[in-house]
């Protein structure tokens, strides 16, 4: 689960980490009144979405004043944001954060992920900050330093040390000490709110000599929402596509794609393999859809019905290896949906696996129009076909 | 022969009472599966279809022998199992438990380590022996008892291969499902070197997926240290980056884990990769054939 970065930046502030003073507004003229209320000239205004390239999208702004905070604010609030991350049709913002300007001597990169290799935490750090850390990854490996954190132990001061005597040139010794506080309660957020990523992009020294949290991205593990009751209040249901977030109140694993094939499998490996053959066979699909191992019927037909709902749609392919799920099960949620609402489109149905007979006999019976694939190949060339 | 399990393993089922438990204790059982007990604290005691339920696993071990588990305990729960069953002195455990907090996992799979067990999953269909034994949940009547050693990180696309496996005629010696979380008990590579020795065993089939990049270091270590044939399979060539496709463990992100890196990679190192599953039981037989 995303958050947003002014939501980050209260975690940030429960944990002891600083970050520049700010306030949440929802139109121009509060906008104006938060940035009367913070140190400033300058102020930064700053869109509040999770798609990330705020900055090089214009979703960041400095403002000189209070006149620019309010152009500013407007021009944000009342255009679609587009950013390498929002896809080419934008994002509507619709809160901002108004922060105090702050003056920069150095800017840093710091952040935790998972280490799915080292089976670990492993805290990032590099002095190239504000750039994106995979590209410096990707083209100065020797500028980003990892440190990987024992779980028991947590992480260690000499590891704060490790990071900075590899600088060039090596910070003087405030800033050592603060950053090493600052690297430490960063790592106890993440292990006791069960994060899968915090990120501080850019961790910047003033000129005046504080080091100061200036962005603040983190994700958490959906695995441990349910013992995280507090963080889970803090999702946003605006940040969801409109199917997607239809899709999840029906324990239904769907994510949204921009092709014209509706595609219902059951498992996620399988659905993804699908999606796969029908790119193959010269089509696009419109949605990964994974219906579960142990679907039921009812299931079955909410996520037929969500795939008819989709407007781009122009065939549907169904692929479901009988496994744990019977293919009985499937053919009743498949006649249920098809009572509730009328299927137009053409449907391609590829059934294995337990009690197949069955399943193909229910449909066969039913008065549903469909053709019957034999295998995933056949069933891709023939969903292809009705869009070519 | 076959790896990790056979028609000798003893099997505790873990939350053997709950609906799934009891089912799939059902379904093992109906297989040939020696399934010696179970444990779900509290139930201690009692029966599941004749098979007796205990408190704890220290319990059943000293009773009956167990050493391999079948965990069907709920996420909140399950890697106190995982380590209670380690802790016992289990050999196998198998978890098929999806939803578990990947910060419990990291602790677990480090303790399960240090204790010198085997962790299969979490969030797997488990591990099968054809013709000799299952633990786990896959649907055990498509597969047929032969030579091929198959590896996979994803359940019903498993089952699709195995499927065609069978179909053009190739059996399998064991089958496991590494599980599709980012933190899993056992990489392809550690079930590759079991593999290695197997001698039943004449060739493997890895199924990988996006997210991670335990398919670029199994590439390397085949081209490296694998005496037997391979082919392989990756899920999810058009799976947009940053999006969590189903399993918690296959997201592409930080520009780490796609399919297309995984594919060249297991290319560049003389691995064939068949791109199209329709096809994947037939590139094995060719591959398998003619070695």
């Amino acid at each position: 689960m995303k958050i947003h970065e002014f939501q980050a930046k209260d975690l940030f502030r429960t944990f002891g980490i600083p970050v520049p003073s700010g306030k949440l507004a929802y139109t121009p003229s509060q906008a104006v009144d938060s940035a009367k209320g913070l140190p400033g000239p300058p102020w930064v205004v700053k869109a509040q979405i999770h798609a990330g390239g705020r900055g090089k999208g214009g979703g960041v702004r400095l403002a000189d004043s209070l006149e620019e905070v309010e152009r500013s604010a407007d021009e944000i609030l009342s255009n679609l944001l587009i950013t390498p991350q929002t896809g080419p049709s934008g994002q509507k913002v619709r809160q901002l954060l108004i922060e105090e300007g702050l003056d920069i001597d150095r800017e840093f990169y710091l952040g935790i992920v998972i280490d799915r290799k080292l089976e670990s935490p492993a805290m990032i750090f590099s002095q190239a900050g504000g750039m994106e850390i995979e590209e410096v990854s990707a083209k100065h490996p020797e500028l980003v330093f990892i440190e990987a954190i024992d779980i028991t132990h947590g992480f260690m001061p000499y590891q704060a040390r490790n990071f900075f005597y590899a600088l060039k040139p090596v910070p003087d010794k405030d800033m050592l000490k603060e950053s090493s506080a600052i690297m430490s309660r960063l790592y106890k957020l993440f292990a006791s709110k069960d994060c899968s990523l915090v990120e501080i992009n850019p961790l910047v020294l003033t000129k005046s000599g504080k080091v100061v949290a200036l962005d603040a991205k983190i994700n958490f593990d959906d695995n441990a929402l349910f013992r995280q009751k507090e963080i889970a209040q803090l999702h946003d249901p605006y940040e969801m596509d409109e199917l997607e977030a239809k899709a999840s109140e029906y324990n239904l694993n769907y994510i949204r794609l921009d092709g014209n094939i509706g595609a219902m499998v059951n498992g996620a490996g399988l659905a993804m393999a699908t999606m796969d053959v029908i790119k193959l066979a010269g089509a696009e699909p419109a949605n990964f859809l994974d219906v579960g191992g142990a679907a039921s019927e009812e299931m079955v037909a909410n996520a037929l019905k969500i795939i008819l709902s989709d407007k781009r749609i122009k065939a549907i392919l169904i692929n479901i290896f009988g496994g744990i799920m019977r293919c009985d099960v499937l053919a009743r949620g498949v006649v249920k949906a098809a009572k509730q609402v009328e299927i137009t489109l053409p449907l391609i149905v590829r059934l294995e696996g337990t009690n197949v007979e069955e399943g193909r006999k229910i449909l066969k019976d039913s008065n549903l129009d469909f053709s019957v694939a034999k295998d995933m190949e056949e069933a891709a060339r023939m969903v292809a076909k009705q869009v070519s | 022969m076959g790896i990790l399990v056979d028609e000798n393993t003893k099997v505790v089922v873990q939350g053997i009472t709950g609906k799934e438990g009891t089912f799939h204790t059902r379904q093992m059982v109906a297989y040939g599966t020696n399934v010696v007990a179970g444990v779900t604290p509290g139930k201690g005691g009692k029966k599941v279809d004749g098979i007796p339920v205990a408190n704890r696993m220290k319990d059943v071990v000293d009773v009956y022998g167990a050493n391999a588990s079948c965990i069907f305990v709920p996420p909140p729960f399950a890697s106190d199992a995982m380590i209670e069953a380690a802790d016992a002195g289990i050999d196998v455990i198998v978890c098929i438990t999806e939803g578990i907090p990947t910060l419990d996992m990291i602790k677990t799979v480090h303790f399960i380590r240090k204790a010198g067990a085997v962790l299969i999953g979490p969030n797997t269909p488990g591990i099968i022996s054809p013709g000799k034994t299952k633990v786990g949940i896959m649907p055990a009547h498509i597969h047929k008892q032969g030579g091929i050693g198959v590896i996979s990180r994803s359940g019903t696309l498993t089952y699709e291969a195995v499927d065609q496996l069978t179909r053009v005629g190739l059996g399998q010696s064991t089958c496991i499902g590494l599980g599709g979380d980012p933190i899993v008990g056992a990489s392809f590579i550690d079930h590759l070197r079991r593999f290695k020795e197997d001698r039943e065993t004449n060739g493997v089939v890895i199924i990988g997926e996006i997210g991670g990049t335990a398919e670029e270091e199994a590439a390397e270590y085949i081209e490296k240290g694998f005496n037997k044939p391979v082919v392989a399979f990756i899920a999810g060539q058009t799976a947009p980056p940053g999006r969590r496709m189903g399993h918690a463990g296959a997201i592409i992100s930080g520009g780490k884990g796609k399919a297309e890196d995984k594919i060249s990679a297991l290319k560049s190192h003389g691995i064939t990769v068949a791109l199209n599953l329709g096809q994947l039981g037939k590139t094995a037989l060719q591959v398998f054939k003619d070695s």
